[in-house]
């Protein structure tokens, strides 16, 4: 509590100080779950480097200690004391933080959320790290770069019944039978590992086993992509299968070092941070209030469009490999 | 003949020619599944359960159970990882020897509890295995230890090879013939097999049941902490819910291997045998192409098939007792 109090006033301190030399600049907070939290800390850096290319805005980087509804309830309403221009928020609970927010925005605070949601009443806009679209086109993408855009691949997903994991999936064969980049590729099986490390290593074991010639092996659950790399390693066909899919950088770091994994995705928190900025600042200049068709122009980021509900998708997940790994295995 | 005649009336014999009979059909139906390779991989796979059944079925045998087994797994499997991750110089042994350790420690607070106190194995062994799960994610802080955070030597030692098996395969095959020779040819062996088939009478003739209990679940932890550095080095991950459910496994690998549920009955080579027989069907069934809601039915059939069979077997058994000679 004492810690928190203390960031309180540091914060307040901040603002007292701050507050004249940015008088013309536009205040927008960025409110996270928790603070020394690496994923935020990244989206941060996003933000603020979006904030230099605009120009005139001042990115306030905030959060509680701990990842509570009521920490964030309580630097809220210091920010509306504050009068800030815009609050960005990763929600610690979509419900509970309506109405603080709902205040926020009839003194003309307007409030988006970003990475993790507030309830629809509670905000202009929600800006989702990515759709299951992009995610499952871009897997196809990912394991075509990998092995050529050509020969035998298969999946170990999670459970069968998983539904983040079928929707991906769905939208891999729509990938591979709609567009003839990918028509030297083919999808041979699809295999379910239950997010168990075991019983994924044994559906790739097999799956290399049975099919003599598969070159890839694509894994949409942070469970079973290391166990499906670790099979192929301990199968001796480093460079001959290549592992991708969706997971944390520090979780697969080793096996991209033994080329293991060509590449792999997940939402990087830099572009959400980025893109969020720039659509608050949409939102601030009334070029955006949410509805369905909008557009706001986020920098390298292209265009992103608003859809039902007030929900924005940043777009395709980031890439990672070895060139940039070690960056990031240390992020998160 | 007779000898035939006897290996096909025990559980084991009928275990193996079934398990034979089973590998040559799904071979017949997928080709590339008859290999060496096959057996290889197999025998790895099947090593863990096949030291965790053994020691399950000793505790089964004296009318226990443990379902902590898989949660030692996982928190003496984190106790490894993170002394591997944090003193990445620490000798090999040490690092084993600190799983041991605690899956040693873990079964000694076991013992306490149900041979001491006397408290229903299920009831200590159920909320041990939860307090265990949670201790792991304290330990780690909610992390995974990853594969580029363990050394090359953490992570080779399961599948380097011996006399042309795995390290994991010759662990399991030694461990298990040494349970056997435990518990068919040692006093202690024998006096655990009283225990479960009348503990009052192993009282009144003068053994220390309370001891022997003590000792088995004390060997069963120890056996846990050593598979716990097996499996995380094997899989080159440690995280929470390693291991998740692999308890229940365990005990399947003894129903399936005529291990008597109620006690009194069983043997190491037969639940050894039960967790080989598991260990072919995961690794067949997946390459059958089978789909997934059939190969959770396939389990289950072959475990209540075991059950059935083992239930009649005793029937018959109680009924020769009763009967008259003259």
């Amino acid at each position: 509590m004492r810690k928190n109090i203390f960031t309180l006033i540091m914060a307040f301190v901040l603002f007292v100080t701050a507050a004249p030399a940015m008088a013309k600049d536009l205040k927008i907070a960025l409110i996270v779950k928790n603070l020394g939290n690496g994923f935020f800390e990244a989206c941060d850096r996003g933000a603020q480097e979006a904030a230099q290319e605009i120009g005139g805005i001042e990115v306030i980087y905030t959060g509680p200690t701990t990842p509570t509804a009521e920490g964030q309830i309580e630097i809220i309403r210091s920010l509306i004391a504050q009068k800030v221009d815009g609050i960005i928020i990763s929600a610690n609970d979509p419900d509970s933080l309506v109405t603080i927010t709902k205040k926020a925005m009839r003194r003309g605070i307007p409030v988006m959320s970003f990475d993790s949601g507030v309830a629809e009443a509670g905000r202009v806009v929600h800006m989702a790290p990515s759709d299951s679209q992009f995610i499952g086109e871009q897997q196809v993408e990912l394991m075509g770069q990998a092995i050529g855009y050509k020969g035998e691949f298969a999946v170990v997903s999670a459970s069968s019944q998983a539904t983040n994991q079928n929707e991906w999936i769905g939208y891999m064969k729509d990938a591979l039978a709609k567009n003839p980049k990918y028509k030297d590729m083919k999808l041979v099986a699809v295999t379910y590992g239950d997010d168990q490390t075991d019983k994924s290593y044994r559906e790739a074991l097999a799956l290399i086993r049975k099919y003599p010639n598969l070159k890839g092996i694509e894994a949409p659950t942070s469970v079973g992509f290391p166990a499906s790399a670790k099979a192929v390693m301990d199968e001796g066909k480093v460079g001959r299968i290549f592992v991708t899919g969706l997971g944390l950088p520090s979780e697969v770091a080793g096996y991209v070092k033994k080329d293991v994994v060509r590449n792999f995705a997940l939402w990087n928190p830099v572009d959400l941070g980025y893109s969020s900025v720039f659509i608050m600042k949409g939102i601030v200049g009334k070029e955006i209030s949410g509805k369905k068709g909008e557009m706001v122009k986020a920098g390298r980021m292209g265009e992103i469009s608003v859809r039902d509900g007030g929900l924005m998708v940043m777009g395709a997940p980031f890439v990672f490999n070895a060139e940039n790994i070690d960056d990031w295995s240390s992020v998160f | 003949m007779p000898m035939l005649n006897k290996l096909i009336r025990s559980r084991e014999g009928q275990l193996v020619i079934f398990t034979a009979v089973f590998f040559l059909a799904v071979g017949i139906v997928s080709p590339t599944f008859l290999s060496f390779q096959t057996v290889d991989s197999i025998l790895t796979d099947s090593a863990i359960l096949m030291i965790m059944a053994s020691v399950q079925m000793m505790i089964i045998l004296t009318r226990g159970i443990d379902l902590t087994l898989a949660a030692n797994i996982a928190l003496s499997g984190m106790v490894a990882a993170l002394i591997g991750m944090y003193w990445p110089e620490t000798p090999l042994f040490l690092v084993i020897g600190a799983a041991v350790a605690s899956g040693l420690l873990l079964g000694v607070l076991n013992a306490v509890f149900i041979a001491l106190l006397g408290i229903p194995a299920i009831v200590v062994s159920l909320g041990a295995m939860t307090v265990y799960r949670g201790m792991v994610f304290v330990l780690s802080g909610g992390q995974w230890v990853n594969s580029q955070e363990m050394s090359a030597a953490f992570q080779a030692f399961p599948l380097n090879r011996m006399f042309g098996l795995t390290n994991l395969a010759v662990i399991g095959i030694v461990l298990t013939i040494l349970f056997m020779i435990l518990m068919r040819h040692t006093r202690f062996g024998r006096e655990l097999y009283a225990i479960g088939g009348n503990p009052a009478a192993t009282d009144y003739v003068g053994i220390n049941t309370k001891a022997r209990l003590f000792a088995v679940y004390v060997l069963a932890g120890t056996a846990g902490g050593l598979c716990g550095y097996l499996w995380v080095a094997r899989f080159a991950i440690a995280y929470t819910e390693i291991a998740l459910g692999f308890e229940l496994l365990t005990v399947a690998a003894c129903v399936i291997g005529g291990v008597g549920i109620a006690g009194g009955t069983g043997s190491v080579l037969g639940a050894a045998l039960g967790a080989l027989f598991l260990g072919v069907l995961q690794n067949a069934l997946p390459v059958m192409g089978i789909s997934p809601f059939w190969q959770m039915a396939v389990s289950g059939l072959a475990i209540l098939a075991a059950v059935i069979v083992n239930s009649r077997g005793r029937r018959k058994r109680g009924q020769q007792i009763l009967r008259v000679s003259n």
